[in-house]
């Protein structure tokens, strides 16, 4: 079987001996004449993790996560119930217990029919079998070799290896039937270093929806463990970073957590709905400056923020969110578009069976510029040029945001200096997006490492951008 | 809907253990939970959603003398356990032989699992659930005029049992309730918004505070919040509100965990007896309170957990440890796999009011926003929002800032702790006044 609602429907209908009129005898049970809309997600998902600390392998676990999460939908009114069973009694259970937002009412007939025009971004493989135990463990070693090997002043390395294959299946209230098998690895190496007594830390990593042997191609792998080191032996030599209003340059990449926290989240359709946004009915108006268009796009091939289809069983697709800065959409999923009157695009995401699903990005990232890089490095005489980050976070309501930079230097006359140590960063995103100045030509998206968060939910997520120049945004350093 | 008691559960860890044992493991620890619970959000005054939770899983990590696999499951069923305990096995055949990996040693087992009254069911259903969100938001809503919008009230209520167990024969589990009333509140005045919320927890339902309280106490804090102002940067004492303080305090012990002090990677690194803050400096952990949030008779491998000092009289007493990294720094564990427990820093004495008179002029933290605290050196960054205070007065409100300093400085830095820990959630803190950091703003 290479087909995904074929690999779906036989291990999450037929393993547990679940046909498709015990389906539709579950969908009855969550539908009544009040209820708008319902579906149920089936998911069956396995995850192996290693961890190589101190020279050895020092950790490995294993764990299965299954279950089904049944949803019913009247009006701004949700129920949701579900199940670690996957046995029709404790379907039926968890139905009613979904249902009870709404009366009951009478049944309705359904065919139960396949989603016939599903992408295939990446292959319905099983990423804990893409390489033998052995091989696993040997590319661990051989990163921290390579970690230890790039320079002496290297005290610790830690390696962490990780690959996921979730399989789930999608039926909504017209029997409409979706599935999709995602395969996700993910690679770090963090490491810390010593001179002098002074120590720092750094760390590289990336991911996607292959195989583990996506970390052998072109030595990806032992990239990581040296990007790594050069992190931290930077940090080595960092001073402190400067406090206050500075223009800021964000090199390509990663560093497009930018968009994620200044915009993204802002532009999801639930805030929106509800008023919380600060961009809430602003389409159409000037929110960035003319030289931004932000997009976010599910259907790039094996990016770890992609999805064949979203977890309500819609294709995912290119939503253009800012276009020459002026807003043109939100991201949405089936009930907070169906309250809106606009389109889902394929940005219903939920953390597992157990969770809800809501409104949430894939891959965001701003679409390239004019302007060579150096150039835009050029035109600053005193600010800041940010190329790694940790995390970040917004307060909806306020637009205020922050990122925290974990590799930046002072620019100096044009010129990049001396490295500064970790600062965060801080703007209000309807401010500072209209403060673009520059944008470069060197679009890149980040490795494959993001994981957002949103009311405790926790999905993979790609960022990227090109380089860019903010005229002015707060950086809190030390040195004032 | 749970149909699992802790009878079954003991049950169950036993099979696991005694599987473990068939395939050839040396030593084995096992883990069984169960819990159920009750979503209820009102929104607007409309019920938004009804949640039901329901959730079980295992877990067994083995250990063939000294390499360790573990694996866990959500499936309960007899042939999950066998099943998983063989990708146990199945790891750890491949794990390297660490001598610090095994079973925290015997003659720490809890003896005596006393019952610390954790167990307070509430039996409520969605309506009732409803009607006590829709309390809280209603007034939340009625507190001020500004007050514009809602993300809503929320009621949850959860009961969970769980049982763990290893091969020195220790088993021990409990059941254990957590409830809660939160609310989540807009307020809006000449074209600013600002969103604030509020909650009360408790493992006992009548212990939780009135619902109207909770939705006043969050339209104030998002009342006060409007037309913030961006100061300039300075330097100038901090003020961090219990509420924000807490997190200082988890800080401080990231630094002491030891995973951090096994790879040399803290900034209190080899400072076990040293002064790390003034002398006046208590923080305590308190893992046998009645019916606390945080309480637990044993830690997560059967080690009787330990009221004790991490600190006294400023200086550091203790680190916090499991037996693994006990054994990587050769010395003994501290019952802390899993955490610090009740954890609690004393106060210095003054209300919340003396310690911005005190204070005079600086800034009160009521909002810290991202990471941006680094564990291995110290350096602390971070996004901030407050009120700017004159004169030993709330001025008005500050937004879009950061606080930065390094943890080392700021602890030796402590001035004060409030008496104003009356905060919900485990740690229990007044707010803390620090006496000079660098404030980012224009």
């Amino acid at each position: 079987m290479n087909n995904a609602l074929d690999i779906a429907r036989a291990t999450l209908l037929d393993a547990p001996g679940l046909s498709e009129q015990s389906l539709s005898q579950v969908m009855d049970q969550l539908l009544s004449r009040q209820i708008d809309a319902a579906d149920i997600y089936f998911q069956y998902g396995r995850l192996e993790s290693w961890v190589l600390d101190d020279g050895i392998i020092k950790e490995g676990s294993h764990s299965i996560e299954q279950g089904a999460g049944l949803r019913a939908v009247s009006g701004e009114k949700t129920g949701f119930a579900y199940t670690d069973d996957l046995m029709l009694p404790q379907l039926l259970e968890a139905a009613g217990a979904a249902r009870a937002i709404a009366e009951a009412g009478q049944n309705r007939r359904r065919a139960i029919s396949a989603r016939t025009d599903i992408p295939r971004l990446y292959a319905p493989i099983n990423p804990l079998e893409s390489l033998t135990e052995q091989d696993k463990l040997d590319l661990m070693r051989r990163l921290d070799a390579e970690a230890r090997a790039a320079d002496p002043r290297v005290q610790q390395v830690i390696v962490s290896l990780a690959a996921a294959h979730d399989t789930v299946l999608v039926i909504d209230d017209r029997g409409e039937l979706a599935g999709d098998v995602r395969p996700l690895v993910r690679l770090n190496v963090h490491v810390i270093v010593e001179q002098n007594g002074r120590r720092e830390q750094g760390s590289a990593g990336g991911g996607a929806r292959r195989g583990l042997d996506f970390f052998l191609d072109q030595e990806r792998g032992l990239g990581y463990a040296r990007e790594a080191v050069r992190q931290a032996l930077v940090n080595l030599e960092a001073i402190d970073a400067p406090a206050g209003m500075l223009p800021v340059v964000l090199g390509p990449g990663w560093p497009g957590v930018l968009l994620h926290e200044a915009v993204g989240h802002g532009l999801e359709g639930d805030f929106n709905r509800k008023g919380t946004s600060a961009f809430a009915g602003r389409i159409g108006e000037q929110v960035a400056s003319p030289l931004c268009t932000v997009v976010d796009d599910g259907s790039l091939p094996e990016r770890r923020g992609s999805l064949n289809i979203d977890d309500e069983g819609t294709p995912t697709g290119e939503t253009v969110l800012i276009e020459n800065g002026i807003l043109k959409g939100y991201l949405q999923d089936k009930m907070n578009a169906r309250l809106m009157g606009m389109a889902p695009t394929g940005n219903g995401r939920r953390e597992s069976y157990a969770h809800l699903p809501m409104p949430r990005m894939t891959n965001t990232y701003m679409r390239p510029g004019e302007h060579d890089p150096q150039e835009i490095i050029a035109s600053v005489d005193r600010g800041l040029y940010a190329v790694n980050f940790g995390g970040g976070q917004v307060d909806i309501t306020s637009g205020k945001f922050v990122f925290s930079a974990s590799e930046a230097y002072l620019i100096e006359n044009g010129k990049i200096t001396a490295p500064v140590k970790g600062a965060t960063l801080i703007g209000s995103g309807p401010e500072v997006m209209t403060r673009v100045s520059m944008v470069g030509n060197d679009l890149a998206l980040d490795p494959g490492v993001g994981t957002c968060g949103k009311e405790g939910q926790s999905v993979p997520v790609g960022v990227g951008q090109p380089t860019l120049k903010i005229d002015e945004l707060t950086v809190g350093g030390t040195a004032a | 809907m749970i149909q699992y008691d802790i009878e079954t559960l003991e049950r169950i860890v036993a099979d696991l253990l005694a599987e473990a044992k068939r395939q050839g493991a040396t030593q084995a620890e096992a883990g069984v939970h169960a819990q159920e619970g009750l979503d209820v959000t009102v929104r607007l005054g409309e019920t938004e959603s009804v949640e039901h939770s329901n959730d079980h899983g295992l877990g067994v990590t083995v250990y063939f003398d000294h390499r360790k696999g573990s694996a866990n499951t959500t499936d309960l069923r007899p042939e999950a356990i066998r099943e998983t305990v063989a990708a146990a096995c199945s790891i750890a055949r491949h794990t390297s032989e660490d001598p610090a990996a095994g079973l925290a040693d015997p003659e720490l087992m809890a003896r005596e699992i006393s019952d610390l009254d954790l167990d307070h069911p509430w039996e409520i259903d969605p309506t009732e659930a409803a009607n006590i969100a829709r309390r809280c938001e209603e007034a939340a809503r009625a507190h001020d005029p500004r007050i514009c919008n809602s993300e809503g009230a929320t009621v949850h209520s959860g009961r969970g049992l769980f049982v763990y167990g290893n091969t020195h024969g220790f088993v021990g589990g409990y059941p254990s309730t957590r409830h809660s009333i939160s609310c989540a509140i807009l307020a809006e005045q000449d074209g600013d918004m600002q969103r604030d919320y509020w909650y009360t927890n408790s493992r006992v339902p009548e212990k939780l505070k009135a619902p109207e309280s909770v939705g006043e106490e969050a339209a104030r804090r998002a009342v006060a919040r409007l037309n913030p102002r961006k100061i300039d940067t300075t330097e100038c004492p901090v003020l961090f509100k219990a509420e924000v303080a807490a997190g200082l305090m988890y800080a401080l012990f990231n630094a002491l965990r030891g995973p951090a002090l096994y790879r040399r990677a803290s900034f209190l690194l080899d400072m076990l007896g040293e002064p790390i803050f003034p002398d006046w400096v208590r923080i305590s952990e308190n893992p046998h309170i009645p019916q606390g949030l945080g309480s637990a008779p044993f830690d997560n491998e059967g080690v009787a957990t330990l009221t004790r000092d991490i600190v006294s009289q400023g200086v550091l007493r203790g680190y916090i440890l499991d037996s693994y990294s006990a054994r990587k720094l050769g010395t003994q564990t501290t019952g802390n796999a899993g955490g610090v427990r009740n954890p609690r820093i004393d106060s210095s004495g003054e209300t919340f009011e003396q310690l911005i008179t005190r204070m005079g002029r600086g800034l009160l933290v009521t909002e810290l926003m991202g990471q941006g605290s680094n564990t291995v050196t110290g350096d602390y960054s971070r996004g901030a929002a407050g009120f700017w205070i004159e004169d030993g007065r709330i001025a008005y409100p500050v937004a879009e800032i950061t606080v930065a300093g390094n943890l080392r400085q700021m602890f030796d830095g402590l001035l004060a702790v409030g008496c104003d820990n009356d905060i919900p959630g485990a740690v229990d803190t007044g707010s803390w006044l620090i006496d000079r950091m660098t404030v980012a703003g224009n």
